[in-house]
């Protein structure tokens, strides 16, 4: 149940069910009762107060009791607060990078390589205590985010400045044959040594970008490029054409960019697609439902109320509609009077027809009302074929089992959300968790007075190729006027059997949560530094944070490079952290996300066994002996080892029935008889 | 038009990056230090850093900035009537989120004029009434509502005033994107990183914003018409 715009296939483009809005359809059955025309004040999902008027009526929400408010301000020397996590090293910019923007990061091997508005620099973190700049590549583009595949690194180019040549000196000129907007690609067999191999011009530029491996052919990969500044003059990037698609079916909007980059010859990588992946989204935006709204529902549901469904979503048929409806079933009986029970059963079952005949109807000509012109961010997931589109007004998910033609599947709006931003799959593909980046990351939206619902991160569920709303999530803790802050890049962390993200939020700092439970995501770590400056608001903070390896490294935009690990809580043990750095990953990008297998090891089993004694999945008693039955088993070897466990995979196998928390105890047992397989 | 200026501190940075201007180069650096030396060494670096990029503006981006101020001004004023004109849930949350973005807004755009030593523009909330001063011939801006549609989105209530809200604010959003695209087609204009990023913020905001009003509209005229 769900009062969530939820859409289906693109390809059902022209059904009328897709562009029939709730309060059209109530306005119909308004009509068909020969009711008083509706106005869109009666409207609401439920019964009592949106969403929307319980954010606005309520200041805020952020914390103000909280470690990381009121932190002294300084460049360098910032008041710090931090949980559960611990700072290893914070290593300012190389010169040429210094007080600008540093932006996106992307890993390989050793290596994390970090994007600036000046170009990028290239850190060797083998020594996560002792960053060693390798190489820093003076090559100004805003953003300058940063990918990697293999021998070859991608970097963004959307600003005005960016030049061809790497020049610094800007591109004074609206039209300019010396202009980089697009795809910059270098050649990384020597790390030491980048080579500027070739550019994808693109006509608005690439903001960032989205690498992605096609499993059926392995001599290309592809690249989808997000592009949001304004289309380039066709003087200047020919075949460019800013007038909708409408005027123009060659409109550089309303459509990604697709390159194809060949593995052999890199130099020859040229753009092969323009999906238009946005067709038909005319959904206006709904809110999520809150706890409340639920409840409402429910309560309505139990005094009888008529209750009907929309594309899904349920609605509480207000009164004065009932008592229409009603009084047309006693006339059509030829009765007066008081509607009887044997009407309002009659209506009851006759509403769902009502409802669909109304929702069949099409006599709405097709007019041109277009969805978002561009995506922000698209996070590629290839192990599962899809991809999480944040675009514009609308969060997508979309098929790219041929990545060559993505298909959108399901869409979603908000009115909570103002700009979608970027988006992170569970690593079971489950659950998708949508940011907005409202303000664009250079304004204070994480403030006391700021919604907890508006820069936020949405999380969703994904059912049946469905998107439906779970909960939202704001880093807690107020910060200042001073602080750019609001929900921004970051990725999954590999802790065994459960849902943990780190996500950056600019001067917000960085917050490591829980969504294992999508109805409830907590906090569990964080890191946060007091504002750039006392006085004034300078651009600062993680742009965005990555678990790579055991690390969770931070592209800080004033300070440089952050790394982090974390350390024991009691929302997190010392087992599932081992457990998580048992993940190896050779490379990763920002928005491609890999997908995490944990190999066998009694850290794994551990981290199973700590998370049964946190659900309470099995009695103390049994948790102390299952721990001492893996530490006999890890003391012997060879088939005394593999007997042990083997031995004790069959028991808990036995238990797994009667406990409460069965799956997790069935993980317990795959994950020692993986072991006992090694043994 | 004036040319971009050049301060003695972005020359020196840029004879700083010397093999760098104009070509593809590299700077290999020793390892960080994390002393107190390399500490005040990167702060005085930072700080001529953010002054040169200070430097880099035209008159366009001046022009620009200026204007949007008094522009989003007009927006808080619409935005403040929601309030107390009987706009249904969808609007007052849609004018809530208006007001908050573009007061912030406004905020940076006087910084980057004060940064820069322009001349302010001041804006003054009261209640639902926001003035200007210090921006010049802001009417004629794109999109901005005559003092005639003010004045009829003043007296309109509940349904009525919602319809005027959405039809006006998308005339007034897409007057913005105009500046947007006008500033952009201008030579030597954003190349200033801030103003590049903030008025790209500004234009897939508003833009992104205008497409669920037209939905919003839409929606609303399919009901029937507003009474």
């Amino acid at each position: 149940m769900t009062d969530r715009t939820t859409l289906r296939t693109a390809r059902r483009r022209s059904t009328a069910a897709r562009r029939w809005s709730p309060a059209l359809a109530l306005g119909l059955l308004s009509a068909l009762a020969c009711g008083p025309t509706l106005n869109s004040a009666d409207i609401a999902p439920g019964t009592g107060p949106t969403l929307e008027q319980r954010t606005v009526a309520r200041p805020g929400g952020a914390r103000t009791a909280d470690p990381r408010v009121g932190l002294r301000a300084g460049l360098l020397d910032a008041e710090e607060a931090i949980w559960n996590m611990r700072l290893v090293s914070t290593t300012p910019p190389a010169r040429d990078f210094i007080g600008v923007t540093n932006s996106d990061l992307a890993f390989t091997g050793n290596y994390v390589i970090q994007g600036n508005y000046n170009g990028y620099q290239v850190w060797d973190i083998s020594n996560p205590a002792r960053p060693e700049l390798v190489i820093g590549f003076l090559c100004p583009a805003s953003q300058s985010d940063v990918s990697v595949y293999k021998n070859l690194l991608f970097v963004s180019g959307e600003g005005f400045e960016g030049r061809l040549d790497c020049g610094t000196q800007g591109v004074p000129q609206a039209v300019s044959k010396d202009r980089l907007r697009g795809i910059r690609i270098f050649d990384i067999s020597d790390i030491r040594n980048p080579k500027y191999i070739a550019n994808v011009q693109t006509c608005r530029g690439s903001h960032t970008h989205t690498v992605v491996e096609d499993p059926n052919d392995p001599e290309n990969i592809y690249i989808y490029v997000s592009g949001s500044a304004p289309v380039r003059p066709a003087e200047e990037l020919p075949g460019c054409v800013s007038a909708p698609p409408s005027e123009d079916p060659n409109s550089a909007l309303f459509r990604i960019e697709v390159i194809q980059v060949p593995l052999a010859d890199p130099t020859k990588a040229v753009i092969v697609n323009s999906p238009r992946i946005f067709e038909g989204l005319t959904e206006p935006p709904r809110h999520g439902p809150s706890q409340a709204d639920l409840e409402e529902l429910e309560a309505a549901r139990a005094r009888g109320a008529f209750i009907v469904e929309i594309q899904g979503q349920p609605f509480v048929l207000p009164d004065r509609y009932v008592d229409q409806m009603l009084a047309q079933f006693v006339q059509r009986r030829g009765g007066t009077g008081a509607p009887t029970a044997a009407d309002s059963a009659a209506l009851r079952e006759a509403l769902p027809a009502m409802i669909a005949a109304m929702m069949g109807e099409d006599d709405e000509p097709e007019g041109e009302r277009p969805g978002p012109t561009q995506c922000h961010d698209i996070t590629a997931y290839p192990a599962i074929g899809l991809a999480g589109g944040a675009c514009e007004g609308y969060g997508l998910l979309l098929d790219i089992r041929d990545p060559k033609n993505p298909v959108r599947i399901a869409a979603v709006a908000d009115s909570n959300f103002s700009y979608w931003h970027s988006a992170t799959f569970s690593n079971d593909g489950s659950k998708i968790l949508f940011s907005d980046e409202w303000g664009g990351g250079g304004q204070p939206k994480c403030r006391a007075g700021d919604p907890l619902e508006w820069g936020a991160d949405a999380i969703f569920t994904i059912e049946n190729g469905r998107l439906v709303f779970q909960s939202y999530y704001k880093m807690p803790a107020a910060q200042s006027a001073l602080e750019n802050c609001v929900a921004h890049n970051g990725s999954m962390i590999p802790i065994p059997g459960r849902d943990v993200m780190v996500q950056a939020w600019y001067q917000g700092g960085i917050s490591v949560f829980d969504f294992t439970d999508p109805k409830n995501p907590i906090e569990i770590a964080f890191h946060d530094r007091g504002p750039v400056d006392p006085n004034q608001m300078v651009m600062g903070g993680s742009w965005s944070v990555y678990w790579y390896n055991g690390l969770i490294v931070s592209s800080e935009i004033a300070r440089g490079l952050d790394i982090f690990e974390l350390v024991p809580s009691e929302y997190l043990t010392q087992n599932e952290i081992d457990a998580a750095n048992t993940v190896r990953l050779e490379y990763l990008n920002a928005q491609g996300q890999p997908h995490y297998v944990w190999p066998a090891s009694f850290a794994l089993a551990r981290a199973y066994v700590d998370q049964l004694e946190r659900s309470k999945g099995l009695g103390a008693d049994r948790i102390a002996s299952v721990r001492q039955a893996l530490d006999r088993a890890e003391r012997a070897s060879g088939a005394a080892r593999r007997d042990a466990l083997t031995s004790l995979a069959s028991q808990l196998e036995g238990e797994a029935a009667a406990s409460t928390d069965g799956k997790k105890v069935r993980m317990l047992v795959d994950a020692i008889r993986d072991l006992a397989a090694q043994s | 038009m004036k040319a971009r200026r050049t301060s003695a501190v972005s020359l020196l940075l840029c004879l700083v990056a010397a093999a760098a201007c104009g070509g593809a180069a590299r700077t290999p650096a020793p390892a960080a230090e994390p002393s107190a030396a390399r500490s005040a060494e990167v702060e005085a670096i930072f700080r001529a850093r953010q002054d040169s990029a200070r430097m880099r503006y035209t008159e366009a981006d001046v022009h620009f900035m200026t204007g949007m101020i008094a522009h989003h001004a007009q927006a808080l004023a619409m935005a403040a009537m929601a309030e107390t004109h009987g706009a249904g849930p969808e609007i007052r949350v849609l004018a809530a989120r208006i007001y908050n973005a573009q007061k912030d807004e406004i905020a940076t755009m006087q910084k980057w004029l004060r940064d820069r030593g322009q001349p302010v523009p001041e804006v003054h909330i009261d209640g639902g009434r926001v003035m200007v001063h210090g921006s010049h011939d802001h009417m004629h801006m794109p999109g901005m509502l005559t003092p005639e549609q003010l004045a009829e989105l003043d007296r309109a209530r509940g349904p009525e005033f919602d319809r005027l809200f959405l039809t006006f604010m998308i005339q007034h959003h897409r007057g913005a994107v105009v500046m947007v695209r006008e500033l952009f087609a201008t030579d030597g204009a954003a190349q200033d990183l801030d103003v590049f990023r903030f008025a790209s913020d500004v234009q897939v905001d508003q833009t992104t914003e205008i497409r669920r009003m037209e939905r919003m509209l839409s929606a609303m005229t399919a009901d029937g018409g507003t009474p």
